[in-house]
């Protein structure tokens, strides 16, 4: 328990002085995170959305494996992703193993199934509430997933919140795929990973309460914009 | 739509990638180096004379010589001497130099229940816990201590692989998580000194056993074979390892000390040798 307390301090003491290193590592998490997000959504949005509308033999099979592919193990990512961007594998020459756009790729991987998972039920409860009166208008599916992905844009916020949150908090795939090196991708996860392995668990655990202070943060962040936006939209 | 998404993916990677241009090399390293802040003394001295940035990717010594064979890496420097020279000899390196060394030692819970308390023979030591089937934390990652550690069971003539999964515990991880876990429940563990002097959780925890020629434990560098990698930046390898076994660098190497004491101990032929 005077770890916890020495941790607080720690955590309070690393925020206040703006340490170099926590700016820079912070920020990298968000920029790796937060890009893996967007990436996620770009992909797993369509996908969700797609598949929310269509009806096709095996559909039933397909979510099964959307929703499984929500339990991808980071670790399991990291490992696909590094034998593709090593250089002895298929896509080494791109010379991307150990840089920020690596571990987004990473990130992406992990994180686009569950945008596109949770993202297709949300679509789905709202089409077939919808699906007489998009009939009566006689839309296009592209007219209806446009329609549909415009409606449900605020449940859709927490599904890519969903996204992020999971992207921020792993450390398994980033560790293999970014190699935790100081001053180029080093994120707060793999900082926590190693503080503890230096046996630093006091500043470990700042770490970590700094971490969930940012998610903490960028979770009202977005909920700010919800509510004003949502107050704007019903004057 | 996926090629579209690994465009998107692609260009951003390239975004973020894009403010990397400056000369770096990747060293593949065992975790003793990095995590005892070794390389936070002495990279800025190479940076600030070279201009070459060294990013260390501080892995176990076996997972890094495999980092190494996939050409992911322009230097390795780990501590394991025979697969070191298989390295060389398979062409993945160029050539193999002595850099440093410093020693293992056991440490355990200052009750001390297998007695071990004062030896001076590792394998006696060894012999004793295993013995008394008192716990016994090992790495079991394939990395250089747990190669060391494996070679010294079998010099004392104990399989504790036998007693897996109750009185010898392999963690499968890297040299802090398994002293974290290891002090956690109690158990011997076998340790580099540079790890164990900088290591931050001791609790009552002690040195117990040490001074054993065996326990001896020998750091290599090695720049990675343009032959066999060819994205291997070379010209920075060979400069990077060239200076750690200078003069210079060895005498930086010397100076490093945790809590007052050295960690490492430069033994580069030919130039440098102990300070």
């Amino acid at each position: 328990m005077q770890d916890m307390t020495e941790a607080l301090g720690l955590a309070v003491d690393l925020v206040a002085s703006g340490d170099p290193d926590l700016v820079e590592i912070v920020g990298l998490s968000l920029q790796v995170s937060l890009s893996a997000t967007l990436v996620a959504c770009m992909i797993g949005l369509p996908l969700g959305a797609l598949v929310a509308v269509t009806r096709f033999r095996g559909r039933g099979a397909v979510l099964t494996l959307m929703n499984a592919l929500m339990g991808l193990p980071p670790v399991v990512v990291g490992l696909i992703v590094y034998l593709h961007l090593s250089r002895a594998g298929p896509l080494g020459f791109l010379g991307l193993l150990y840089t920020p756009g690596a571990m987004i790729i990473a990130q992406t991987i992990l994180i686009a199934p569950i945008v596109a998972a949770l993202s297709r039920q949300v679509l789905e409860d709202m089409h077939s509430e919808y699906d007489a009166q998009f009939r009566s208008l006689c839309l296009t599916r592209g007219q209806t997933i446009a329609a549909l992905l415009w409606d449900a844009r605020y449940p859709l916020l927490t599904v890519a919140l969903a996204g992020f949150g999971r992207a921020v908090a792993e450390v398994g795939a980033v560790m293999i795929v970014g190699g935790n090196i100081d001053h180029l991708t080093r994120v707060m996860t793999t900082a926590i990973a190693l503080e503890t392995s230096k046996g630093a668990l006091p500043m470990a655990l700042a770490l970590g309460i700094v971490l969930m202070a940012l998610a903490l943060g960028v979770n009202a962040a977005v909920q700010g914009v919800r509510s004003t936006a949502a107050r704007y939209a019903y004057v | 739509m996926p090629t579209r998404s690994l465009l998107a993916a692609t260009a951003l990677a390239g975004l973020a990638t894009g403010a990397w241009a400056q000369e770096s090399i990747i060293v593949q390293s065992t975790t003793s180096t990095a995590n005892s802040g070794l390389y936070d003394h002495l990279l800025p001295i190479f940076e600030d004379e070279t201009g070459i940035t060294v990013n260390v990717v501080a892995v176990g010594t076996g997972q890094a010589i495999q980092n190494a064979r996939n050409c992911d890496g322009d230097v390795l420097l780990v501590h394991a001497k025979p697969a070191e020279e298989e390295f060389v000899a398979d062409g993945f390196g160029t050539e193999r130099t002595d850099l440093m060394y410093n020693d293992f030692v056991i440490v355990g819970p200052a009750d001390d229940p297998a007695e071990v308390s004062g030896m001076e023979d590792a394998q006696e030591a060894l012999s004793a816990i295993a013995e008394a089937q008192a716990p016994f934390a090992s790495r079991g990652d394939d990395s250089g201590t747990h190669k060391k550690e494996v070679s010294l069971w079998s010099e004392a003539g104990v399989e504790p692989t036998g007693g897996s999964g109750e009185w010898y515990r392999e963690t499968g991880s890297g040299m802090g998580a398994t002293l974290n876990a290891g002090i956690g429940m109690g158990a011997y563990a076998m340790t580099d000194r540079a790890t164990w002097i900088s290591f931050e959780n001791k609790q009552d925890y002690e040195i117990l056993v040490e001074g054993d020629s065996d326990l001896f434990n020998q750091y290599g560098v090695i720049p990675v074979s343009q032959e066999a990698c060819p994205s291997v930046n070379a010209a920075a390898s060979e400069n990077f390892a060239d200076w750690l076994v200078s003069r210079e660098g060895q005498a930086a190497i010397a100076a490093y000390r945790v809590d007052g004491q050295q960690l490492f101990f430069p033994n580069a032929p030919s130039e440098g040798g102990e300070s």
